[in-house]
């Protein structure tokens, strides 16, 4: 016998089910509470750097747009700095959050997000991260919140020498991370949960 | 460790302990999980950090769901309830600041939601959500009134044990997490395909509020223990840092 390793172990995930919506984003849902829902606003005043919209769609592996998904995003400012207590390295945006949370469209199950493009983020090793966004995603029938990245597909340099997307070894599956210009600032990031197309989510 | 990494990575997720992504008795899990393995990767800045909620945001009764939707002087419907517990990471250090959002359904087992169609009815005093921020040590209490079990389209004839929906904020995104809180002698909870999809009976326990007669207010609530662990973050040698909120 040794001694006993005194860890706990995290707690069991259980799926958001399909009412995520009352408890994280109740005033959508009609439930008037909270002054409004958190993470509706991105921005609370002049922002720096370049404003961007981001919309998409999360898909199951029929194709089916799920109208219960709840994404959240999670990001750098212009500047590459986190507005965060464990931010160090200086002061982030004061009029930007870096955290959204969409319950996607009513109808069609489309999220959006007024956010900025994010500087640029250094791996733990010190080398350059390509500009993006952390994602996370939660609905009925997703038994543990699913990580993935949003990275930019204009950002073709940056991209090319990331420090994550340069370790893929399915480099046929990159684009499922590339957010595409749609045009005037606007970008499209759809997920798709399962399928040919399935986005690439992360365990980190 | 370099300066670019200041807060130490947090330690992997034991996909071993959590539910797999397919759990085919959870039927919608079919078409809803991801096929390819996992990207694993070590944490890096876009996950130790998280966004910061102060105290100052919460109102009196967000942690308060008898009467933070009831008309005055009213009160919802049901069992009354003291829910409490604290908020650890693995190393079994408290997380202040920790954002806990819950929701739930009324007494007879009806959500406040335009897509429920079960015929119990809806409280007209009960919206279903709370919410709270974890004190200095990471304890956190809301009130609320016992859920009723409810059915769902699933198998033929399956019900929900009553419950009540966490989502958590530690101080990394890496940490974010959304379970469910049971009630400790529920005999739903062996039946349910949701709770199926865990992978022990040390899982459905670690998820399963024992009631806790200490923390009762006699003549008015019956209380339940929630305990919740987030990831922890490795320790480095002769770390004296603040651990950031
Ligand atoms: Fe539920």
């Amino acid at each position: 016998m040794v001694q006993k390793l005194e860890t706990l172990r995290e707690s069991p995930s259980q799926t958001a089910g399909p009412y995520v919506h009352i408890g994280c984003t109740p005033n959508f849902t009609g439930i008037a509470l909270y002054g409004g829902d958190l993470g509706s606003a991105m921005k609370t005043g002049p922002v720096q750097g370049t404003e961007i919209t981001i919309k998409g769609t999360v898909y199951d592996g029929t194709g089916t747009a799920l109208r219960d998904a709840m994404v959240e995003i999670w990001q750098a400012d212009a500047a590459g700095l986190f507005a965060s207590a464990n931010e160090v390295r200086g002061q982030a945006d004061p009029n930007f959050t870096g955290w959204g949370r969409s319950p996607g469209d009513m109808e069609t199950g489309e999220f959006t997000f007024d956010t900025v493009k994010p500087g640029q983020v250094p791996w733990p090793d010190g080398r350059m991260q390509a500009p993006h966004i952390t994602a996370w995603v939660v609905a009925r029938g997703i038994n543990i919140g699913l990580h993935t990245r949003i990275y930019f597909a204009d950002e073709t340099s940056a991209n090319a020498t990331d420090p994550i997307l340069t370790r893929i070894e399915h480099q046929n599956r990159i684009p499922t991370l590339l957010a595409q210009p749609e045009g005037a600032g606007t970008y499209r990031f759809d997920i798709h949960l399962q399928g040919p197309k399935e986005t690439i989510f992360f365990d980190i | 460790m370099s300066d670019a990494n200041p807060t130490g990575g947090f330690i992997p997720r034991d996909r071993n302990w959590q539910p797999d992504a397919l759990t085919p008795p959870y039927k919608t899990s079919i078409k809803r999980s991801p096929q390819a393995a996992l990207l694993s990767f070590p944490t890096s800045l876009s996950e130790e950090t998280s966004p910061v909620f102060g105290h100052a945001m919460l109102g009196d009764l967000d942690n308060d769901l008898i009467h933070n939707f009831a008309q005055s002087g009213q009160s919802a419907i049901g069992p009354r309830l003291i829910v409490h517990g604290r908020v650890m990471d693995e190393t079994g250090r408290g997380v202040p600041g920790a954002l806990i959002e819950v929701w739930q359904a009324n007494a007879g087992g009806r959500y406040r939601h335009k897509k429920e169609s079960y015929l119990a009815p809806l409280d007209p005093n009960f919206g279903g959500c709370g919410r709270m921020i974890t004190d200095a040590e990471g304890f956190y209490e809301f009130r609320t009134i016992q859920p009723g079990p409810y059915p769902w389209p699933n198998g033929m004839n399956d019900w929900r044990p009553a419950h009540i929906h966490f989502s958590i904020f530690g101080h990394g995104f890496a940490q974010r997490l959304i379970t469910q809180m049971y009630f400790e002698g529920d005999p739903h909870i062996p039946l349910c395909p949701i709770v199926g999809a865990l992978k022990s009976q040390e899982a459905v326990d670690a998820l399963t509020a024992p009631l806790d007669m200490k923390r009762t207010v006699p003549m008015d609530s019956r209380a339940y223990k929630f305990d919740i662990v987030l990831r922890g973050r490795r320790q480095t040698y002769f770390e004296n840092r603040v651990e950031g909120m």
